[in-house]
């Protein structure tokens, strides 16, 4: 069943994520990479990390998707014009080569990890409580946990600094 | 169908990212370009959290969580950033932003 459930999660997330990047309507896009997240949020569960399941689809379908699309819709994004001048530096060859290396990426990554000994899941682990994770969250991580919240603070001021409209110069 | 073992898990989180790395290199629109790093680090999360469960150790865990919590942040700054250039330029393709290449 386990088994099963592993394999149809995968090939969602794969395939989802694959048309996130295949498509032409950024509309489109946002909404497959929610459905690749809620598959990763599966594979959580099955990894008996409901915590991270539950903050992925909390955090990430949630509330960072929902920035992306409230982005969209507020530029009225129009779908990707194929030409515009080529350049060399963005033309088609350089592209290419940027596949190639992915691809290079990703047979070089399998080769790696096929590479593993010994890599059966142990059987019996208890779930991971949230309990767990809060208590070290606050003892040994606190310092992080601190610090992120600084981050939190410079990217709202920073984001709200950024976009907003340029007051009017006055030409003296 | 096979139980999936720690290398199945990797193996998954491997294509994800070369997913998003192809993403990048291949999409000229900045929201779609942003989004494929999102791939990225969900892939990575998705490492952290199968070595978490192969140790049986919580640490993967608690920096999916700093993870997450740094995405937050990117994905604010950069769509602040789409929102001001878009507004700038009228396109969101990089090709045209490239006042500061010589």
């Amino acid at each position: 069943m386990d088994a099963m459930l592993f394999w149809v999660l995968a090939t969602i997330a794969v395939t989802a994520s694959l048309l996130v990047i295949a498509q032409r309507n950024p509309m489109y896009s946002v909404l497959l990479l929610i459905v690749s997240f809620a598959a990763l949020s599966g594979l959580y569960v099955l990894l008996q990390a409901p915590f991270v399941a539950v903050i992925q689809i909390i955090i990430y379908a949630g509330a960072i998707m929902v920035l992306f699309l409230f982005v969209v819709m507020l530029l009225n994004i129009p779908t990707e014009e194929p030409t515009l001048e080529r350049r060399w530096a963005t033309g088609a060859g350089p592209r290419r080569f940027g596949a190639v290396l992915s691809a290079v990426l990703a047979a070089e990554l399998y080769w790696a990890i096929s590479s593993i000994q010994k890599t059966d899941l142990p059987a019996g682990v208890p779930e991971t409580t949230v309990k767990d994770i809060g208590v070290r969250l606050f003892s040994e991580y606190s310092f992080a946990f601190e610090l992120t919240s600084v981050l939190i603070l410079v990217a709202m001021v920073g984001s709200i600094i950024i976009a907003r409209k340029e007051p009017p110069r006055d030409h003296a | 169908m096979p139980d999936p073992t720690l290398n199945s898990y990797l193996m998954l989180s491997a294509v994800l990212f070369a997913i998003g790395t192809a993403g990048i290199f291949l999409r000229r629109n900045l929201i779609t370009i942003l989004l494929s790093i999102e791939i990225m680090l969900n892939a990575v999360n998705l490492t952290f959290v199968a070595v978490d469960r192969y140790l049986g150790a919580t640490d993967g865990q608690i920096i999916v969580f700093f993870v997450m919590t740094v995405a937050a942040a990117e994905a604010a700054v950069g769509l602040a950033l789409v929102i001001a250039l878009f507004r700038h330029k009228a396109t969101l393709s990089p090709d045209a932003f490239t006042t500061l290449k010589w």
